[in-house]
């Protein structure tokens, strides 16, 4: 089993190098690179926002709930959920559900060209297919991901506000007051630090399940599971990591 | 011209080339036959140099394959077309888009030229209102006819073909066989076709290699077939009632 999880490294590796060749025509890159981001990145749109608002608002309501006490100034719900959207939430727990979305996207999108020998076809014509295939992917999150991560801050704490001031728990001035204070900026270039390297976890590993697939359709799915556990994994490790390295 | 000489392919401890010799010559349709596993696919991914062979030399037009580096290689990919078992179409692309795919990689020709030269390979596999559809909403047979229209989009000099009937009707068939020889010979392109379908191997095969368990047991042209007494050649080709009853015949 250890030899195995390092010769998969390794090949992982390899697989990399060969990603980050000199692309043989850059139109063909970008319209690629198009493609990517309008089924990576906009079609992800739609879950991304639904869970950041509901979570924003679950986690204002869950918060007040516990500091239901008069010693303590609601102010602090409003800190309490833009510290967990902006730390956690946002780039850690919609990177894993992006890991699912997009991950098994990838896995399966490339795995099944392995078996259909379309990938077979592409080396025939002496195209790069690893960096023809997985490189305008690797782009396409790392631009995109950013954007989504961002925009998920932004609609969590929305959530959060919206739950607040609809179930009275939290006044407005109250949840405004507390976004304000004690807000550092750098927790915004940590998260989006963070985003960066899981979007790249999330497209490079995926793809190297995908483009490694050997058999049928069973394979296909299988690796399709494999590329979002480990990236889910992976993400997880350098989630403990970054923390440790960017804030302690 | 092809020149394969003794090659040689293992995958770990199971041999499945065992050294082969065979010369495929120009504007002629060579036709590999043999049954599953006797290592057609593996004698056919060899020679286009997607797997590595452990032992003997590949000759295109006299250049040794193992002897060409990286960018020499790229370059012979360019002059080679494949049309492969399941089309291989990219399933993202149109019909047009996947003819143009190789041009827009490689060729230095003008936007208007490209065009021009999709709309040319797509009526020379006679598949003119089916540009802007996807694979997915075409028949077996059209697929087939992309394929090959994509793969003789760069003009190649060498057409490889993997199992280019299966899954089609014994008509089509004999439209997709027709089609690659008719290129074959047009072009003076080196073909080399892949094929179970003893259809196939009467219809176009001018030159007929017959593979057993990793060797070449018999090579000849398609009259020959019917005439061999080679006993590998009796047990593969007539197999069949049909064939047996054909047989008989010709002993008459």
């Amino acid at each position: 089993m250890i030899y195995r999880l390092i010769d998969g490294i390794g090949q992982y590796f390899i697989l990399l190098g060969r990603v980050f060749k000199k692309p043989e025509q850059w139109g063909e890159y970008r319209k690629s690179l198009m493609k990517e981001i309008d089924q990576l990145g906009l079609d992800s749109l739609g879950i991304v926002s639904i869970i950041s608002l509901f979570v924003g608002a679950v986690v204002t309501i869950q918060t007040a709930l516990n500091l239901d006490d008069p010693l303590i100034p609601q102010y602090y719900v409003a800190i309490a959920t833009r510290e967990s959207i902006i730390l956690e939430f946002s780039p850690t727990m919609v990177s894993l559900i992006l890991a699912g979305k997009v991950g098994s996207n990838i896995a399966s999108t490339i795995g099944t060209m392995r078996v259909t020998e379309q990938i077979d076809a592409l080396e025939v014509m002496g195209v790069n297919s690893s960096s023809f295939l997985i490189l305008p992917k690797i782009v396409a999150c790392l631009l995109f991901n950013p954007l989504l991560i961002t925009l998920s801050m932004f609609l969590g704490l929305l959530g959060g506000y919206l739950a607040g001031d609809l179930t009275g728990m939290v006044t407005t001035s109250d949840f405004q007051l507390g976004l304000q204070m004690g807000f550092k900026p750098f927790y915004i270039v940590y998260a989006l630090l963070k985003t960066v390297v899981f979007a790249f976890i999330i497209a490079s590993i995926s793809a190297y399940y995908g483009y490694t697939v050997k058999g049928g359709a069973i394979a296909v799915g299988k690796s399709s599971t494999d590329a979002v556990v480990n990236s889910s994994v992976a993400i997880i490790l350098c989630n403990y990591l970054l923390t440790d390295i960017l804030l302690s | 011209m092809i020149e394969v000489k003794g090659i040689q392919k293992a995958f770990g401890d199971k041999s499945v080339l065992k050294g082969i010799d065979v010369v495929f010559e120009d504007g002629k349709a060579n036709l590999i036959i043999g049954r599953s596993g006797s290592g057609k696919t593996v004698f056919l991914k060899s020679i286009l140099g997607l797997h590595e062979v452990d032992n003997g030399v590949i000759l295109f037009d006299g250049r040794p394959l193992h002897e060409m580096d990286k960018k020499q290689r790229k370059a012979l990919r360019q002059e080679i077309g494949m049309v492969f078992q399941g089309g291989a179409l990219f399933d993202s692309q149109t019909v047009e888009e996947n003819v143009l795919f190789p041009l827009n990689m490689f060729s230095d020709l003008t936007q208007a030229e490209r065009k021009k030269r999709v709309d040319f390979c797509l009526e020379r596999v006679n598949l003119t209102n089916a540009n802007k559809l996807y694979p997915a909403e075409i028949s077996g047979g059209m697929q087939k006819r992309v394929a090959i229209a994509r793969a003789i989009s760069m003009n190649p000099k060498y057409l490889f073909c993997d199992e280019p009937n299966s899954g089609l009707d014994p008509e089509t068939s004999i439209v997709i066989d027709n089609l690659i020889r008719e290129i074959t010979v047009e072009y003076n392109i080196t073909t080399i076709i892949n094929t179970h379908d003893m259809n196939s191997v009467l219809e176009i095969g001018d030159h007929v290699v017959l593979m057993k368990e990793g060797f070449k047991v018999w090579e000849g042209s398609n009259d020959e077939v019917l005439t061999s007494q080679n006993e590998d050649v009796i047990d593969y080709v007539f197999k069949s009632n049909l064939f047996k009853k054909v047989r008989q015949a010709l002993i008459k």
